[in-house]
């Protein structure tokens, strides 16, 4: 790739070979570009996901929900469905055990302030359309939705409240039972803004809005759950948290150890398998039927009544002085919770703490506020509300480039946080923060300028760096399990209770172990997601798998081989230090300043005679090790400052678009994500994220939009909600740099989130630099766009009137 | 309800059910065939991930009644290769890394080789187009298309497709 961002002279986007490695010091397996270990089962379809293991005896679910965003459940008659052919049981709020939780996401530590209520099934009141109210089990699904039709529910419908910003005010129609919609606010009080604003030359205020998003992945919500021997409730369940089994055993009023979770593959989670979905449903029909119940939700049951992306209205203030230093930034944000808070406080302070994006700001204020609305419920995301803020902060920075008369490039330039730099909450960046590195690479990645294909064309092209985290907020004191143990043979298993979404989470171990342990990735074997048999590793989010599973793996891969190597030291009669394991055999290396030539060196040793002498000498060939994320007690959630996140990735998007000014259609020509990996463990499998997570910022840029009139749905299928078909999109380009910085295991950093987040801001910036006009809104319709330029041309007629 | 008798050819075996005049070729592959490697994405014929070859030909399944793939030849992911005697389109899913959590796999291998049947040298472009009937959420598509373009490329050169 050229380097050279201003000119960048390349004629065409250059793509990676396949078969082409980036430079990886002396690894065996890390780094390379090989087929991910479960990518065979899944081309011949002999992965079984949650819904492909039907059980004899096997009762089908389905859940009625409410008609009404806001109403007061009056009365509830089931006993009409009750009677139906095929019908075993249909369940309201009270017959859950404890129908009332506090939501919590698989952590094991309890932080104060982010626990939100958990309400099962709705009772006494409905606070958004689509809320479960009912349960139902029948021998068949027709049998089991006839059921639920039948079911009589009197609903006294209430005014309900839709806007974030009308739920704000005192006198707001309360969604829930607390007297106030405000599930929680944020601030960070940075420097002094007022004073910093007065030293600024040039200061750009705007107001942003985004809208809701569905997640869309291609498996719905799904499970299957039987009470095994010993009582135990089993659900195996599309999850990417099986350690909710505590809340569906607090649910079901039975102890821990009587629920076991299992996630098998997953078809797609993006977040929106954070919080429970069928889970606590199957439970309860499973053990009060003692049959085995299936339950999978429709589309547009998905649609409908799972988490969203939150919608937020953003109002930055930014300024900077004349040569383009920023000074101060003031940001309002509010969020859309819906009818329940689900993880909208962990979500704000995300946003809150992403805010300044990777630039430094001296004097920072944020005021961060998520409120309850009669909308369908928020939650996790994607991005986890980094992509919400960084629209703002990378729009804000084009429109002060603009006033400026500095490139876009120049100006973050200028303003990017660098190792031994704060963010915007004084975090001090002790990691590899290589954002300026992606930035000319993904920018000079485009090339020249492409020609107009017609006189209404108008050809752009813009970028957005953006910054987030990987790894849970420190004060959950995150911790991950795994275990690595050498069968008799030479092969290895690792089990380790990682969720796998797709992205490779249980692929990134055995590339880890097999690179630790001298053996080639087919001879591991990984056992995952399961809360009875493998040892517990947490969620599947926040991007934080590799990161904290992968270091444990890590840590218990090197436990083993250590321990292996004394005793293959002892056989060859050499220091263990001096050995080198790899190719299934210990290979003694010459030490520094030896004389002998590799001809004298004994060995190598095959790893299965020592595997023999160790299973002999009863040293154990296994090992079964923890990895503690940093950790820290809440002193003030409220008051944002300092480390809140273990680590940050750092990358760019760079687009070129094409607008068609008389249609208003927005087509993306070229689309680059130049992203610090840290170190990939999967080549291929890395670049498959980096591509994915650029088409998921696309979609949020183009095309995504969940419609709410009121509290309902207006988009319920894939044909009104539209996620990017391969029509839409362009090749990605994936640029991948390898600072070595993180702290994943060989210093990888997290890349599942980061490369969707500044993915939407570097399109919408692309298409103001075609058309000269911004977009404060997402997505950009071609309906926005004509808007736009009609404004701007009125603009412009008024201007020449004057 | 009335039931009807259908005979379809499964990737290659008759097999036999009784069904109903609603039901679709999806509940009839997933539920009564033990096709499962058919997946269920929407219902609605929005996402392809329920795709199958009719008679050589890609159908949303779901969109399909069982009805009328009555004495008909159909093809599902399992009968398109076996690991010990693959399709060149699965060899090259997995080799170009085309696979994430594999949920679309089924139904975008078939809804290719339906495509490529049609149009054995297509431009990436085209390509696009040919499998813009089919959603993938994880891929961001640019690894498909690279598969697909390999496919074409080697056969083109003397191998099958």
């Amino acid at each position: 790739m050229t380097t050279d961002a201003r000119t960048g002279d390349k004629e065409t986007v250059e793509r990676p070979v396949p078969g082409q490695d980036l430079e990886t010091p002396d690894y065996k397996v890390i780094g390379r570009r090989l087929p991910r270990h479960d990518a065979r089962d899944k081309v011949y379809g002999q992965t079984k996901y949650a819904d492909d293991r039907p059980i004899d005896g096997m009762l089908h679910a389905k859940v009625l929900r409410s008609q009404y965003a806001a109403a007061r459940l009056v009365s509830i008659d089931t006993s009409a469905a009750a009677q139906m052919p095929g019908v075993h049981t249909v369940l309201t709020a009270k017959d859950v055990p404890c129908n009332e939780t506090t939501s919590k996401f698989g952590q094991t530590h309890t932080a104060g302030g982010f626990e939100g209520l958990y309400r099962v099934l709705a009772d006494k009141k409905v606070r958004y359309m689509g809320e479960a109210v009912a349960l139902v089990a029948a021998e068949t699904l027709e049998q089991a939705e006839l059921a639920a039709r039948a079911i009589k529910v009197e609903y006294e419908p209430l005014p309900g409240v839709f806007d974030p910003r009308e739920a704000m005010k005192p006198d707001a129609y309360r969604v829930g039972e607390e007297d106030s919609n405000l599930v929680c606010t944020y601030k960070i009080r940075r420097g002094d803004v007022d004073e910093a604003f007065k030293t600024a030359d040039v200061v750009v205020e705007n107001t942003y809005h985004v809208p809701f998003g569905d997640h869309v992945y291609i498996e719905p919500e799904s499970g299957v759950a039987w009470i095994d021997e010993d009582d135990v409730i089993t659900i195996r369940a599309s999850t990417q948290v099986i350690e909710h089994f505590r809340d569906i055993a607090d649910i079901m009023k039975v102890p821990h150890n009587k629920v076991r979770v299992i996630a098998p593959m997953l078809g797609g989670g993006f977040g929106g398998k954070e919080d429970i979905t069928v889970e606590a449903f199957l439970a309860l029909l499973t053990w009060r039927t003692k049959r085995p119940v299936s339950l999978t939700f429709s589309r547009e049951e998905s649609l409908l009544a799972h988490s969203k992306r939150h919608p937020y209205f953003m109002t930055y203030r930014t300024g900077a002085t004349a040569d383009g230093k920023l000074v101060a930034l003031d940001a309002e944000l509010i969020s859309d919770a819906g009818g329940y808070a689900y993880l909208s406080p962990w979500v704000l302070l995300y946003s809150t703490v992403c805010a300044t994006g990777p630039y430094k700001v001296p004097h920072v204020k944020v005021d961060a506020y998520t409120v309850l609305t009669n909308n369908t419920f928020t939650s996790a995301y994607r991005g986890f509300g980094a992509p919400q803020v960084c629209f703002a902060y990378e729009l804000q920075m084009d429109a002060l480039a603009e006033k400026l008369g500095l490139s876009p490039l120049e100006l973050r330039e200028l303003n990017y946080l660098h190792t031994g730099d704060e963010t915007g909450t004084g975090h001090v960046m002790q990691t590899a923060v290589w954002t300026d590195e992606t930035a000319r690479e993904a920018y000079a990645a485009l090339g020249k300028p492409t020609t107009p294909r017609s006189p209404r064309e108008r050809i752009g092209r813009g970028l957005a760096s953006g910054m987030q985290s990987y790894g849970r907020l420190i004060y959950m004191h995150d911790t991950s399990r795994s275990y690595v143990g050498f069968e008799l043979d030479g092969t290895l298993v690792v089990r380790c209770g990682v969720q796998d979404i797709g992205g490779g989470q249980a692929s990134s171990l055995a590339t880890i172990a097999a690179e630790v342990l001298g053996v080639p990735l087919d001879d591991v074997t990984v056992y995952f997601g399961d809360t009875a048999l493998t040892p517990l590793a947490g969620t599947t989010t926040a991007t934080r798998q590799l990161y904290m599973s992968g270091n444990a793996t890590l840590k218990a891969a090197r436990a083993v081989r250590d321990a292996l190597a004394v005793k293959a030291g002892e056989m060859l009669g050499v220091n263990p230090e001096c050995l080198d394991l790899k190719d299934r055999a210990f290979h003694v290396l010459a030490a520094d300043g030896a004389t002998c030539s590799p001809e004298e060196l004994p060995g190598p040793l095959p790893l299965k005679d020592v595997l023999k002498a160790c299973a002999s000498a009863g040293i154990p060939l296994w090992n079964l090790a923890q990895f503690n994320a940093p950790a820290r007690e809440v002193e003030d959630v409220q008051n944002v400052h300092g480390q809140i996140l273990p680590d940050f990735t750092f990358g760019t998007h760079a687009a070129e678009v094409a607008v068609d000014i008389d249609t208003g259609q927005v087509q993306v020509l070229k689309f680059v994500a130049a992203f610090d990996v840290g170190q990939a463990i999967n080549c291929l499998s890395a670049e498959g994220q980096l591509e994915g997570g650029s088409v998921c910022g696309l979609g949020y840029a183009l095309l995504e939009d969940l419609k709410l009139n009121n509290g309902e749905t207006m988009t319920p299928a894939l044909d009104t909600y539209l996620v990017p078909t391969a029509k839409d999109t362009p090749d990605v380009v994936p640029i991948m740099l390898q600072s070595g910085g993180g702290i994943g295991p060989f210093g990888a950093k997290g890349i599942g989130e980061p490369s969707s987040t500044s993915g939407a801001p570097a399109i919408a910036n692309a298409v103001a630099d075609a058309i000269g006009v911004r977009i404060n809104e997402l997505p950009l319709t071609p309906e926005r766009v004509l808007t736009a330029l009609k404004t701007q041309e009125m603009d412009a007629a008024a201007t020449g009137e004057r | 309800m009335e039931r009807y008798g259908v005979e379809i050819r499964v990737n290659g075996r008759p097999m036999k059910a009784e069904v109903a005049a609603a039901d679709t070729l999806l509940e009839v592959l997933r539920d009564k065939l033990g096709a499962l490697e058919v997946k269920n994405g929407c219902g609605q014929g929005d996402c392809g991930a329920c795709t199958v070859l009719l008679d050589g030909k890609a159908v949303n399944s779901c969109l399909t009644l069982a009805v009328q793939a009555d004495g008909a030849d159909v093809i599902t992911l399992k009968g398109l290769g076996t690991p010990d005697d693959p399709h060149p389109l699965q060899e090259a899913f997995v080799e170009h890394g085309a696979i994430q959590c594999g949920f679309c796999t089924s139904g975008m291998v078939l809804a290719a080789k339906s495509f490529l049947d049609e149009n054995p040298d297509p431009t990436r472009d085209e390509i696009r187009e040919g499998i813009s009937g089919n959603l993938c959420r994880c891929t961001g598509y640019t690894k498909i298309v690279d598969a697909i373009e390999d496919v074409a490329r080697r056969a083109k050169v003397g191998g099958r497709s």
